[in-house]
């Protein structure tokens, strides 16, 4: 069903930190639309991967086109590239000093020039799609955890990009706020847009991922459908790490 | 050498210097030390807004990822840091006033403005325009040497923004400029007020060095005083009683503005 060109294609790409090797001769392609979660223990490269994606972090060798554009160090198309790609942060990153609405509009008031009272349109839209209208005018320190990571995703819907990258969303929350997260992922991944997701949460990883990718000390080990992923997955690394947390 | 003090105190002239009635006028006019004090004040504040202005050039410049921008904000700063601040000034003087002031033609232009008949915003802001070329080289001085203070008040505020809360303003295609501008400055802006209410309070202290170059502030008029009524005590006592209400007074409202913590 997915036949298009890939809107994020990985060659070869390895990533040093001094002489850690964070990223090992990484090759992946992710199409429109398609849905990817990636696993794996921690220190595995996999939030390093994601990150690379928009320029958070530069990769060293190989190549990395998203969107057609091909990103290096000190590129200068990255910054409008971002605009096109949306993130969610772990520590969400909500900007305390401005209101949930101000964090929502600044994007596209300042990058995008939209104007204000059409930012204010669409932000209120979004903040509907992420079940919590009623918290446009509080500041971020007013909200449980788990509503400022509802109020970082609408702040990258508001961006209206087309890929949406999430590192590791729900690590930070309590136990429970982390579905309430989870719900406006799974419905977010109805609407088509590229999703990439670092995440442990295998239950919505098995609802909604295309593919899921397995990671172990800057490689990748396994790339499969879900299905077969989670049934009969082809190396032993990725069958104990499944085994570890899905014991549980 | 007797154990008693051998001074003649004459308390009862100091108000004469500070208020004195002009008999002729039938009015009230500030005297030397009142007069010295405004000009202090004005210096103070144009010298705080300059030094405001350039630490926060030099501070962003001390976290820019361009490492010659990071050097020479760096040896800026130490250059300043380490060497007195008299022989700073005293450098800077010569090389501003002598030349700088000079090339620019400011004092053919101010002598001009005090000739002028309605120069009356001009005196309230400037003073006496004659004096104009040593105001604008007293307020120069002391804030290029105050610059580097405030410099590293900026950088440590910017510094103590969260690394996430550039990573968001990045993700949402923010520019470097924009970045700062919108996201980390406001935030460090909060943290930075405390010690640069405190640096505004060194520098209205640091303001009576520049009387060496002849800014006729509070410092210089008592030093002038003193030499030609040799009222040491009554003087110098005075001008410190001014200084101490005022930096005093200072600290106490700024500390009632900062929140409880």
């Amino acid at each position: 069903m997915i036949t298009k060109t890939p809107i994020i294609i990985f060659q070869n790409v390895d990533k040093y930190y001094g002489n850690f090797q964070a990223l090992s001769d990484i090759s992946i392609e992710v199409k429109p639309s398609e849905r990817m979660v990636i696993c794996g223990p921690s220190g595995s490269g996999k939030s390093t991967l994601i990150r690379c994606i928009n320029g958070l972090e530069s990769h060293n060798y190989g190549k990395l086109i998203v969107d057609g554009v091909e990103i290096f160090e000190g590129s200068k198309d990255i910054i409008r590239l971002r605009q096109e790609i949306g993130m969610v942060f772990q520590q969400f990153n909500l900007f305390p000093h401005l209101t949930v609405l101000e964090n929502l509009t600044i994007g596209p008031i300042k990058v995008r020039k939209v104007s204000k009272r059409q930012a204010e349109i669409m932000a209120r839209k979004y903040l509907g799609r992420v079940h919590i209208p009623e918290q446009a005018e509080k500041y971020p320190s007013e909200l449980s955890g788990g509503q400022q990571q509802r109020v970082a995703i609408a702040r990258s819907l508001c961006m209206e990009s087309k890929i949406l990258l999430f590192d590791e969303p729900t690590s930070a929350l309590d136990p429970e706020m982390i579905n309430e997260v989870l719900d406006v992922m799974v419905e977010l991944a109805d609407t088509g847009i590229t999703m990439v997701c670092v995440t442990h949460e295998m239950g919505f990883a098995k609802k909604v991922a295309d593919t899921m990718v397995f990671m172990d000390e800057g490689k990748i080990i396994e790339v499969a459908p879900p299905d077969k992923f989670f049934s009969k997955p082809e190396s032993a690394r990725c069958r104990e790490f499944l085994e570890q947390i899905l014991e549980h | 050498m007797s154990g008693n003090l051998n001074y003649n105190w004459r308390w009862d002239k100091i108000p004469n210097y500070i208020f004195k009635y002009h008999t002729g006028r039938e009015e009230w006019f500030a005297n030397v030390l009142l007069q010295g004090l405004i000009i202090t004040v004005r210096v103070s504040i144009y010298a705080s807004v300059l030094a405001l202005i350039l630490g926060v050039i030099l501070g962003i410049a001390r976290c820019s990822h361009n490492l010659v921008v990071r050097m020479l904000a760096r040896t800026y700063l130490e250059i300043l840091r380490n060497i007195p601040p008299l022989v700073v000034i005293f450098i800077f003087y010569f090389f501003l006033a002598e030349q700088l002031i000079q090339a620019m033609s400011v004092e053919d232009w101010s002598y001009k403005v005090a000739k002028m008949e309605n120069n009356y915003l001009w005196e309230f802001f400037c003073g006496d325009m004659r004096r104009f070329p040593s105001l604008v080289s007293g307020v120069i001085v002391l804030a290029l040497f105050e610059s580097a203070f405030v410099g590293e008040i900026v950088r440590a505020g910017i510094q103590s923004i969260d690394r996430g809360q550039r990573e968001a303003a990045k993700s949402i295609g923010m520019t470097n400029f924009k970045e700062m501008r919108y996201i980390v400055l406001p935030q460090a802006m909060k943290k930075i007020m405390p010690p640069m209410a405190n640096q505004f309070i060194t520098l209205i202290k640091d303001s009576s060095i520049i009387s060496l170059i002849s800014v006729q502030e509070l410092t210089y008029k008592t030093a002038e005083l003193v030499s030609s009524t040799h009222m040491i005590f009554e003087a110098w006592l005075t001008t410190a009683m001014f200084y101490f209400v005022i930096c005093f007074g200072l600290s106490l409202f700024f500390s009632k503005l900062e929140p409880d913590k």
